[in-house]
């Protein structure tokens, strides 16, 4: 789902020659990645909901402030927080169009989203090998649905990130590889103020 | 030209409907106890209000197209005519009118009628524990100490109080003679309070499906004198079967059309073990949802009601 | 290696399966010999599947409307036939097994494959065209999303032969649709199909959101927008907000039925009644998405054939909004006897009465359009008249229901079942088929048999209150739904009645396929010919090009400057003006990547349903490279060249000559429209 985005907005309104045809499209599409965003908002408020309402059917088993580890959690998000400002250093580098310092700051990014991630399959890994998977409780099931979920999102986020890095080395800052990364850019961030909504509803909320 | 006889014909349809709903035999519009009683009158009242509205939509509807019909080249044409302040005032206020007195008998009736309310009555009600189960409904008279299958006898003009669970999915408790009903489901307990006005037998049904048996899900109810009451009572004490915890198990075991059956004892606290079976539901500290439902909450044991809260607080 | 899959899965020993999926192999593999020996295959896979153009993928969304339409209908007979037959001790022809699997089937298709694409197709057909504009946003998008509805029906269909349907209730409310309740691959089917069409449907809404946003031809206005755009537009607001949930909502189930999570379950602490709020949450939403287009349509009908601008136009538009906003704040009253307490319960039925004040001031717009006005009593304007009577009762049903006291009694009982459609055939279905009858000629050149058409409205109309009357006043007599045989003897009438209602419907839908058989037969007839564009002499933008209309739509972008513009320009005699010289014109390229993605969907579906892993593996990994693939093609699509464009619209003015639309000496102006 997050990787759909479509390539060019075909048929614009207006009668132009071809010149403006990039720059109106590229418009387009974020405008509907802009939408696209709005609706994936609503799927994790859902999910938000639902961890509220299980978070403390804990069925005999650990509650959030048993199994959390806050300064690991610390760690997990600031390599995200810091990933969000290396793709933020991406995207002006490609406002100047300096290919290989977009490359360079895309591959720092995918470095630290990678590192979020592994941290993030450890943790679940730690967790399901105690016999707190998410079998064991409605508040577990909500724990692992909510961060798993997020965590699916950034994964298929480093694979947007992987082919738009090939797609540039190869093709070069062109119009449609500049509105992919401003797509790009707008999910990478948006996933970013998710992660600070989990770390407070789940981590925080969860210890203190 | 045939088509002039459209508006006509379609006047039928409603007619014939209306002569399909009179003149029958309907539960819910001859109902036997004081809530059915209640909710029937809040029904027809609320109709009466709608169609106050809805009588002129549909006669305005015949009007207007017979008026103004393309053949008829006496009456007045205005294409360009989009706007009258006057008529949107008035097709906006007439159902704001409507609305605001049809709310505020819904303001009160839900409160009057909620199934969380106890009775008033004089009588001391009598409690009746019931258990949704794979396909039949399980019924403890804890007082009485007593338990049936698919029958429940109580005394009219007395209040009952029916405590409501699942031992299963979710079903609905339902006497449609007697009034509202209530679901059941595992892990909480529902309230549902009627009472019978005239001796009387009912059916008893599940109002929500519940799977392939689910049609059967039916039992008797029947509203006597205190004197035949007791009688009964001291008749199911005799029977047979007790309900203990290995029979309990073969009743759990999914039956469809289940026979009626009594049961001269219960396990003690059976009720409560049912729901406790689910405890995922009820965690070790109290939920801090409660205060939402003030109203309710003194008399709400197991029922959670955080669902509603958390799920809602989406919106 | 099959996962579950197994030759026990194929019905052998029900009749009743294996007579139906022998029809539909042999209607299959007369089609499949029909396009083959017409040689029709190339046509069908470049004109048609490929194809990103909104008129094309419209029609095809309501082909699948309309084959869905006979398949649920079938159910809605089946479910009669055994009500009328198990009365009394009789178990009926259907064991309940298969009943519940019927009512369940029935319920989805007609919502989710029938309703769902009916509108999308109407509003794929004429919205582009209403706004001036010469595709959607994102075409291939659009592409994508009818065949991700494909994949949803043909995961349902396969149900039907491979294994088993959910036996849930089209609501598939857990616990009885998780593991432990429904352990067949039922309910795995149920969440597949749901789940493909509806990112079909999310990504439908964000890209016609973007295309009345982005796409309006220069000088429109929003708030001059047609009304059928714009209740599109608020139906489309509605699905961006509220289909999320749905997704999420089923995920959550498929979690719990696949990797043994405990959010839904009994036991250890899953919240069975967290699902039934968050499928309402989406499912009160839906029920106006499918009706608010509906109300467009009634509107364009009752504007058109009145011969006057519609009454209220922006009262309609902010009626339409509150409808949409207060639809999302009233589910709770699909469950009031969840004992949520007095408050709650009535804070949502009050939120659910003020929707009928909107609701009744569209009724009373429609009435003012007709009022002055100068009615032709068509196919359109019946199914229309008929709408506004029956749903003035069904509106009246449901805000009873609304009522948490009578909801009490009232509540999953056949009155509901009676209510809902009353609203939705009355209403959402009567509108799309208006809606069809008055597009038709747009999409094909030439009029529908009107006819058959009155005699479908009336064996339909008539066929209605037969089956459903009855259901009210078994409603009343305490009659709940689901039931698969019935025991009181009072009931056993109005069960044969509502059969024979139910029989009157299949006649009326056996006179529109007659209907589009005489058509089609007859479109050669010079009555029936409209390729001019214009057969109601109707207001807006669609109807000013040509029927079907040229690829690009327009030739030249259309000038609107008010809420009639094609009235107001036939009026000043400006309607069909030819520029002094076209322009080229920007277009997309056709795309297999669409339909190929639909099928590898297709197969991950069925690879999940049956616990094929490695094929799921195989084809979601498919699914995903292809499309990067078609991603890193970045085709810009091609210029259409003058002399194409001059081509045709010589054409559409000869036409336009010879149906005396415009002068045979029209000289060209000087300047083109836009820019006038």
């Amino acid at each position: 789902m997050s990787n759909l985005v479509t390539n060019v907005g075909h048929a614009h309104g207006h009668d132009h020659g071809h010149d403006d045809h990039h720059h109106d499209s590229g418009e387009m599409t974020v405008f509907g990645f802009w939408l696209y965003l709005m609706t994936d908002c609503i799927l994790f408020a859902s999910i938000f909901a639902v961890y509220a309402v299980l978070v403390n059917n804990v069925a005999g088993g650990p509650s959030g402030h048993e199994i959390f580890e806050l300064p690991y959690v610390l760690g997990e998000t600031a390599l995200l927080l810091f990933s969000s400002i290396t793709y933020g250093f991406a995207m002006l580098a490609l406002f100047k169009g300096k290919k290989t310092q977009v490359l360079g700051w895309l591959a720092m990014t995918f470095l630290l989203g990678a590192g979020f991630i592994a941290m993030e399959i450890n943790e679940f890994h730690i967790l399901i090998a105690e016999g707190y998977g998410p079998s064991r409780s409605g508040f577990l099931s909500g724990f692992f649905t909510l961060v798993g979920t997020h965590g699916l999102h950034v994964t298929s986020g480093l694979i947007w990130m992987a082919i738009m890095m090939y797609q540039v080395q190869k093709n070069g800052l062109t119009a449609t590889n500049k509105t992919r990364l401003s797509c790009l850019s707008l999910f990478w961030h948006f996933l970013d103020v998710v992660w600070i909504c989990v770390f407070t509803v789940v981590y925080l909320m969860g210890t203190l | 030209m045939s088509k002039n006889r459209y508006p006509r014909l379609l006047g039928l349809l409603p007619l014939l409907g209306t002569l399909l709903l009179g003149g029958c035999n309907m539960t819910l519009l001859d109902p036997k106890g004081q809530v059915g009683l209640d909710e029937r009158n809040l029904i027809i009242t609320a109709t009466l209000l709608m169609l106050l509205v809805v009588v002129p939509v549909i006669v305005m509807t015949f009007l207007f197209a017979w008026k103004y019909r393309a053949t008829n080249t006496q009456a007045t044409y205005t294409p360009k005519w989009s706007h009258s302040t006057k008529i949107e005032v008035a097709v906006w206020t007439i159902p704001v009118l409507i609305i605001i007195a049809l709310g505020y008998v819904t303001y009160k009736s839900t409160h009057a009628l909620d199934p969380y309310r106890p009775l008033e009555s004089d009588v001391k009600p009598i409690t009746i524990e019931v258990v949704s189960m794979d396909w039949k409904w399980l019924f403890i008279y804890p007082e009485q100490g007593i338990a049936t299958v698919n029958k429940i006898v109580f005394p009219a003009h007395t209040p009952i109080n029916f405590k409501v669970t699942s031992d299963t999915v979710m079903n609905s408790f339902f006497i449609p003679g007697l009034g509202g009903q209530i679901y059941a489901m595992a892990g909480m307990q529902t309230k549902l309070h009627l009472i019978a006005n005239q001796n009387t037998e009912l059916e008893g049904i599940s109002a929500n499906y519940s799977g392939a048996g689910f049609t059967g899900m039916k039992f008797k109810a029947t509203a006597t004198t205190q004197e035949e009451f007791d009688a009964w009572v001291n008749e199911v004490k005799k029977a047979p079967k007790q309900l203990e915890k290995a029979e309990y198990e073969a009743l759990s075991k999914p039956s469809q059309n289940n026979p009626v059956e009594l049961y001269s004892s219960v396990t003690p606290n059976l009720f409560q073990t049912i729901i406790d079976k689910y405890e995922g539901m009820n965690p070790g500290k109290p939920m801090h949802h409660e205060k939402k439902d003030k109203e309710v909450a003194h008399n709400m044991e197991g029922m959670d009601m955080s669902s509603h809260s958390a799920a809602g607080a989406e919106e | 290696m099959l996962g579950k899959l197994s030759w026990e899965a194929i019905p052998f020993h029900e009749p009743i399966v294996m007579v139906t999926l022998a029809i539909i192999a042999l209607g299959g593999l007369a089609l499949f010999a029909g396009i083959t020996y017409f040689k029709k295959w190339t046509y069908l896979w470049t004109e048609w599947l490929t194809s990103v153009d909104h008129k094309k993928i419209g029609v095809m969304y309501i082909i699948v409307a309309m084959v869905m339409l006979l398949r649920g209908f079938a159910d809605a007979i089946m479910m009669r036939t055994q009500l009328a037959m198990a009365t009394e001790g009789s178990p009926g022809y259907l064991p309940p097994e298969h009943y519940d699997q019927i009512f369940t089937a029935h319920g989805v298709i007609m919502i989710i494959f029938m309703a769902m694409p009916f509108f999308t197709g109407l509003m794929n057909l004429a919205v582009p065209l209403q706004i001036g504009a010469r595709d959607v946003a994102y075409p291939f998008l659009n592409s994508l999303s009818f065949w991700l509805l494909v994949s949803g029906v043909v995961l349902i269909n396969v149900s039907l032969g491979v294994g088993e349907f959910a036996k849930t209730g089209w609501v598939a409310y857990p616990p009885l649709s998780g593991l432990q309740y429904s352990p067949g691959v039922g309910v795995d089917y149920y969440i597949w199909a749901l789940q493909l069409s509806g990112l079909g449907t999310t990504l439908t809404g964000v890209n016609f959101l973007a295309t009345v946003l982005k796409m309006r031809t220069p000088g429109m206005k929003l708030m001059d927008m047609p009304i059928f755009t714009w209740t599109c537009t608020w139906a489309n607001v509605l699905i961006v907000a509220s289909f999320p949930i749905l997704t999420a909502t089923l995920a959550l189930l498929t979690l719990d039925r696949y990797m043994d999570f405990h959010i839904f379950t009994n036991e250890l602490g899953g919240n069975p009644m967290m699902y039934v709020n968050l499928f309402w949450a989406w499912g009160h939403p839906e029920v106006y998405i499918l009706i608010l287009p509906a109300f467009g349509i009634f509107s364009e009908v009752i504007s058109t054939f009145s011969g006057k601008k519609l009454f209220g136009h922006h009262s309609m538009i902010y009626a339409s909004g509150a409808i949409s906003v207060l639809g999302f704040m009233v589910w709770l009253h699909h469950f009031f006897t969840m004992g949520s307490g007095a408050s709650v319960n009535a804070f949502f039925g009050l939120a659910t009465m003020l929707i009928s004040i909107p609701t009744g001031v569209k009724l009373f717009n429609w009435l003012f359009t007709i009022y002055q006005g100068r009615l032709r009593f068509t196919s359109h304007v019946l199914w229309t008249l008929g709408f506004m009577v029956t749903f003035a009762i069904g509106g009246m049903t449901g805000v009873l229901l609304a009522i948490p006291g009578a909801d009490f009694v009232l509540h999953n009982s056949l009155f509901v079942i009676a209510h809902f459609h009353n609203v939705i055939i009355g209403g959402a279905v009567f509108g799309y088929i208006a809606g069809f009858a008055f597009y038709f000629p747009k999409a094909f050149g030439f009029k529908l048999h009107e006819g058959w058409g009155k005699a479908a409205f009336w064996f339909w109309i008539s066929g209605f209150f037969v089956a459903f009357m009855p259901l009210y006043a078994l409603g009343f007599m305490g009659m709940t739904r689901r039931l698969n045989a019935t025991t009181n003897p009072e009931w056993v009438p109005y069960l044969y009645v509502a059969m024979f209602g139910a029989v009157m419907i299949a006649v009326g839908i056996a006179c529109q396929l007659i209907q589009l058989y005489v058509s089609v037969r007859d479109r050669k007839k010079p009555e029936n010919m409209c390729e001019h564009g214009d057969p109601w002499n109707a207001h807006t933008l669609e109807w000013s090009t040509s029927s079907p209309p040229p690829f690009y739509n327009f030739a030249v972008l259309p000038k609107a400057e008010t809420i009639d513009p094609f009235t107001e320009a036939k009026e000043a005699g400006t309607a069909y003006q030819v520029p002094a010289k076209y322009e080229p014109i920007h277009m997309p390229n056709n795309t297999a990547t669409g339909v190929v993605m639909g099928a590898l969907l297709t197969v991950f579906g069925f690879a999940m349903i049956w616990h094929i892993w490695w094929l799921a593996i195989v084809s979601l990994v498919g699914t995903v490279a292809y499309f990067v693939i078609h991603a890193a093609r970045d085709d810009q699509g091609y210029m259409v060249p003058v002399d194409v464009i001059e081509r045709i619209e010589a054409e559409q003015h000869k036409r336009l000559v010879a149906a005396g639309k415009v002068p045979a000496t029209a000289t060209r102006v000087e300047t083109s429209l836009e820019q006038a």
